[in-house]
């Protein structure tokens, strides 16, 4: 069975699940995830709004060794698989940082249209698969 | 307000050494102490910073329990500035004549991790693999290297010369040098920064003394003048060190604020400008800071790096005591050692890597989690 790491962060797993962020009443700027004060006109009414779930890779890298303490993945630093991280623009609303899910990183560029998805990464004391949000090539 | 004058400076070896943080900054403080010909019983005051000893000012347990107001500060990778500046606020203010501020530190091996929640941040933020700094200073330096044209070559130059810096630095953590192509072939950490590339977190100390300016000639024939010293946070816009987002509007860095601010209080301007100091957390930290702080326009370090402009006799020295590639960054000493290099060259005091001509104006920059840097500006 998958669990969603942070099950309140998501509509997962509806179909067409999307990302949950909040929106200033004020200035109708948006963050990620849900929170209850706005960064932009420190306006003190935000509303909750549900993200695009496409967009454009703004920025992205690598991560290439385990990362420490909390990462929860199961895997040891002789097995661990890189992936990629990208800072990602989710149409004119907000650019959020999420994994991606390819792996053949030569094949990821700057303005790559991608798609929300879910990944396992770690698996929980029961042998649950813990899945985390990611963004998939289109 | 009155002038505020450095009258002396102490920097303990930077690597790593079988003594605790505290012992260190003491052995910083004394260094400091007999550059300036005082004695602890002189200080009225201190400020001490530090990222893993909770209370420096328990320090006084090994220089002198004289009784003096000591406040302890931690403000991530700019806690040296912040150290520095309130001990330079507190004198030019009219508080007090002559005090010391001191940075320590001892970090475990490793890239620093730690508990998201301390920096504002969710859990799942740490627990998915997202909390590290590298990732972001990987994710920085890859968008800035494609928008402005600077090659994988020019990241490998930057880390090539900080380790050629600390060769000549008897201080340094790194000594040896490491050639352009080893730099690019070592291990990829956050693409385009490989392992060569990044500084590792390690051990050290300093210590600078400040006085009223006009006291100065007492204890030196040669002060350095702090003129300004300005630390700024995060402003709506831009991207930050530890984000789970980012707004869509594209902002500048608080170290383009706090440089500006500092230049305009310093009353010089960056082309005035001799010895140079920029947090090179990586390579591609140093080549942005060198656009952020007002070098250079973005995209001119492909060319300046290759003409060897950031060189020890190039036309804008930056980081010749090998910066944080070559010494390592014990958080709350790092500005220290910072600030103790421009005032060695300042003075003329550079050894084998005095910038020729001596130069009359010093630059320090700092810049971390999540999201705060610090300018600094120093004259002869």
């Amino acid at each position: 069975m998958q669990k969603a790491l942070a099950p309140e962060i998501s509509t997962w797993p509806d179909d067409g699940f999307q990302l949950r962020g909040s929106r200033c009443r004020a200035c109708g700027e948006t963050q990620f995830p849900v929170q209850t004060l706005c960064p932009h006109c420190s306006g003190r009414e935000m509303e909750d709004v549900l993200l695009p779930r496409q967009g454009t890779i703004v920025a992205w890298t690598t991560q290439e060794f385990i990362p420490s303490f909390p990462y929860i993945g199961t895997e040891s630093p002789k097995d661990f698989a890189p992936f990629a991280v990208a800072l990602v623009q989710l149409g004119d609303v907000v650019r959020v940082e999420g994994r991606l899910t390819e792996t053949a990183f030569d094949k990821i560029d700057f303005g790559d249209e991608v798609e929300l998805t879910m990944v396992p990464f770690a698996t929980d004391d029961e042998g649950n698969d813990i899945v985390t949000y990611a963004f998939a090539a289109i | 307000m009155n002038d505020v004058a450095i009258i002396g400076v102490g920097l303990h070896p930077f690597g790593r050494f079988d003594k605790t943080a505290m012992e260190m900054g003491a052995e910083a403080i004394n260094l400091a102490l007999d550059d300036a010909g005082v004695q602890w019983k002189d200080m009225q005051f201190a400020v001490g910073g530090s990222f893993e000893v909770s209370n420096p000012d328990a320090i006084t347990r090994l220089v002198g329990l004289t009784g003096i107001e000591f406040t302890n500060v931690q403000n991530a990778c700019a806690t040296s500035a912040a150290a520095i500046k309130g001990t330079a606020d507190a004198i030019a203010s009219g508080q007090y004549d002559i005090g010391i501020a001191v940075g320590m530190d001892k970090h475990p091996r490793g890239a620093f991790g730690g508990e998201p929640d301390k920096l504002g941040l969710p859990r799942w933020y740490g627990e998915s693999g997202l909390f590290l700094t590298t990732k972001f200073f990987g994710m920085k330096a890859h968008k800035y290297i494609h928008d402005h044209g600077i090659s994988p070559r020019t990241l490998a130059r930057v880390a090539a010369k900080n380790f050629r810096n600390g060769e000549r630095n008897p201080l340094a953590f790194r000594r040896k040098p490491i050639s352009e192509d080893e730099i690019l072939e070592s291990p990829m950490l956050n693409k385009p920064l490989t392992q060569y590339m990044f500084c590792a977190p390690d051990e050290g100390a300093g210590a600078v003394i400040m006085c009223r300016g006009d006291m100065a000639a007492r204890f030196t024939s040669n002060p350095i003048w702090l003129k300004a010293s300005e630390i700024r946070t995060r402003s709506y816009g831009a991207y930050e060190v530890h984000a789970t987002c980012a707004p869509i509007m594209d902002g500048v860095s608080p170290t383009v604020h706090a440089s500006k601010a500092a230049f305009e209080k310093a009353g010089i301007s960056p082309a005035d400008v001799g010895v140079i100091q920029l947090q090179d957390t990586d390579a591609g930290a140093e080549i942005i800071h060198m656009a952020e702080a007002g070098f250079c326009a973005d995209g001119d370090q492909e060319k300046l790096l290759a003409d060897g402009a950031t060189e020890i006799d190039g036309s804008m020295p930056v980081n010749t005591d090998g910066g944080l590639i070559a010494n390592g960054e014990p958080i709350g000493a790092s500005g220290m050692r910072q600030v103790h290099e421009i005032v060695r060259q300042l003075r003329g005091q550079g050894g084998d890597r005095q910038i020729p001509g001596k130069p009359t104006a010093g630059f320090a920059q700092v810049y971390g989690a999540p999201g705060t840097a610090a300018a600094t500006v120093l004259t002869t």
